[in-house]
């Protein structure tokens, strides 16, 4: 055998870092079974699609004779306290929850990102003072301060009132604030990933051969920064689609009629005697959806470190 | 040290000085100001009436003029009336402060010696069938919208089966300490178990760290029994991150408390700044936000001091 082989433990030749984070990832049953479940989450908010144009429903319609209708043939889950589907607005609720999830991460993580690197490979007063910033952030109590970005009057700000009152401010909206919000954690990941990794002998030689910073940051830092990035990205999302739920619920998210499985909970409370079934289905979809996102989160931090063993 | 701990209060003064700008332009930013509020209650104000109002009350000042004479009034004790509550709002700030503290301090509590309890138990077999138990304990804790478990805990405890009020601090005509202990029973329990998730993996993961170091190894090799190697030796040494990261998870506290308080209708903090926003009463929402960020940072400052206190390998330098 070849020194290679007797490292590879002696199975195959060749394998790549990420064929073996997958291997191990794949041993790793929390994370795999989160993964199915995330991966069935999603097909049941894409449900929607195919059960809007063949059984007909729709999310948004009314139907004041039919209120809090039990389960039945055409209504699968029952219908609500204005009488439209129960399920097809779980689904529809499903994609609006989990695309902000996703967004506001994505927004929130190139911030951080950004911040990060350039914190880190600057070094002195910039970074004292981008630090500083995030330490500040950190420190805040975040839920009332979203609450307040969440009560602005966008008209204030310059845009128009149809804009300010439409389902697609809303939206963007409550991604914009999440993601002003939350990108801290993984700015300083970021920051710490690259303060170790400029001092390398490689990154060295690389700025003595004329790269400018950019061209270090972008070839040299952020590949070897990826994989913690790649685990903070995932617990984000978990927490941001908590956020988004939570500032629904309280009537500072996605406005009704669109519905989110935040916003279906926010006559819960009163109904609570009536209806308690509407009560359960949305948080229950919320839990799952971010324990899944938390164990998956889990899975991926041990695959991607070499010392775990299992 | 004392050098140190100047510096940090400075800096924290400076952190809450930043914050209450960027809270006081954001109030600006929410819909209405006073006199449309006024106006709204009495639609027979003339434009130019409402005109002057505005000039009189100094609406029509930049920002920075108008954030520059509330901050010379707040700092000389005035933080200006309560619109719905008609008093003023430092009357209002140190009884919401009492009712959350109440319920963050039982909580807290409550949840720091479950999370310690769960937390070793899974930390003596990592991998095992106990710890596997726990971590998904601990990952439901921290997954599970605060919000919902809320409702879930009003749905099954008393509407199901009566055992507890669902809102409110003390029956009408009642008002005993054991009325009282009885309203705070859900309140405190769902923010408890809401936080005792992330504690116990922290506890844990400190655990496991310290229980493969050295001076565990020898500690039983002296013969010292498994209980007091775990409660002595190692614990004393989990303790140090754990109990920052616990004082500093204060924010995320709070975040709990405005929820809990909401959804169980106690006056606190969290829920005055709440229906402040809802009900456009500007003072009271800059202020209680303020007041917010002010008990956050001062936490955090003391998370940093316990930090130094407790682990005399440290220099604060």
């Amino acid at each position: 055998m070849t020194a290679a082989a007797i490292d590879q433990g002696g199975t195959d030749a060749a394998v790549s870092p990420w064929q073996l984070r997958w291997r191990r990832f794949r041993r790793h049953r929390a994370g795999m079974a989160s993964l199915i479940v995330l991966a069935l989450l999603v097909l049941f908010a894409l449900a929607a699609f195919p059960m809007q144009r063949f059984m007909g429903l729709d999310p948004n319609a009314t139907d004041l004779f039919s209120r809090f209708d039990p389960p039945s043939a055409s209504h699968w889950l029952g219908t609500d306290e204005a009488g439209r589907d129960t399920l097809i607005r779980l689904m529809v609720g499903g994609q609006i929850s989990l695309l902000v999830g996703l967004l506001a991460t994505g927004i929130g993580g190139i911030v951080g990102l950004i911040v990060g690197v350039c914190a880190g490979y600057f070094g002195g007063r910039l970074d004292a003072l981008l630090m500083r910033f995030t330490d500040g952030m950190i420190a805040l109590p975040l839920l009332p301060l979203l609450i307040v970005l969440g009560a602005i009057d966008l008209t204030k700000l310059g845009f128009s009132r149809e804009f300010a009152h439409s389902g697609a401010a809303g939206f963007w909206r409550i991604i914009v604030i999440i993601a002003i919000v939350d990108w801290t954690a993984i700015a300083r990941l970021v920051r710490a990933a690259t303060l170790s990794i400029k001092e390398r002998d490689y990154v060295r030689a690389a700025r003595a051969s004329g790269a400018g910073p950019v061209y270090v940051m972008a070839a040299h830092i952020l590949p070897n920064v990826a994989t913690p990035i790649i685990v903070a990205f995932t617990l984000t999302v978990g927490r941001v689609v908590l956020f988004e739920s939570v500032l629904s619920f309280l009537g500072f998210g996605i406005v009704p009629p669109t519905p989110s499985w935040g916003n279906m909970l926010n006559n819960a409370q009163e109904l609570i005697t009536t209806a308690p079934a509407l009560a359960v289905y949305p948080g229950l979809l919320i839990f799952v959806t971010v324990i899944a996102v938390n164990f998956l989160g889990d899975g991926l931090q041990h695959a991607f470190d070499p010392r775990s063993q299992k | 040290m004392t050098r140190f701990v100047l510096r940090r209060i400075v800096q924290t003064l400076i952190v809450l000085l930043v914050m209450s700008f960027v809270i006081y332009s954001l109030i600006g930013l929410m819909p209405g100001d006073p006199i449309d509020i006024m106006i709204a209650s009495n639609p027979n104000i003339a434009p130019d009436v409402a005109a002057n109002l505005r000039k009189i009350y100094g609406l029509d000042q930049p920002l920075l003029l108008r954030y520059w004479h509330w901050l010379m009034s707040a700092l000389s004790g005035d933080l200006g009336y309560s619109r719905t509550h008609s008093q003023p709002v430092l009357h209002m700030l140190l009884p919401a402060l009492w009712q959350t503290c109440k319920l963050l301090v039982t909580s807290f509590i409550l949840s720091v010696l479950l999370s310690f309890g769960l937390g070793i138990l899974a930390a003596r077999k990592p991998g095992g069938i106990v710890d596997g138990l726990i971590s998904l304990a601990a990952f439901a804790g921290i997954s599970v919208p605060v919000f919902w478990l809320a409702l879930m805990m009003i749905l099954v405890f008393a509407v199901e089966l009566h055992w507890f009020p669902a809102s409110g601090i003390a029956t009408v005509g009642d008002g005993g300490l054991r009325d009282q202990v009885v309203h705070l029973v859900m309140p405190v329990t769902t923010l408890a178990l809401a936080t005792t998730g992330g504690f116990t993996r922290y506890v844990r993961a400190s655990m496991i760290e310290v229980l493969r170091l050295d001076l565990v190894r020898t500690a039983r090799a002296k013969g010292a029994g498994e209980m007091r190697v775990v409660m002595v030796h190692a614990f004393r040494n989990a303790l140090i991150p754990v109990v920052t990261i616990m004082a500093l998870s204060f924010g995320v506290l709070f975040n709990g408390a405005l929820l809990t308080e909401t959804m169980f209708a106690q006056p606190g903090m969290g829920k005055m700044i709440y229906d402040a926003i809802l009900g456009n009463d500007f003072n009271l929402a800059l202020s209680g936000l303020l007041f917010a960020t002010l008990v956050t940072l001062l936490s955090n400052l003391a998370a940093d001091l316990a930090y130094g206190w407790l682990d005399p390998r440290i220099s604060l330098q």
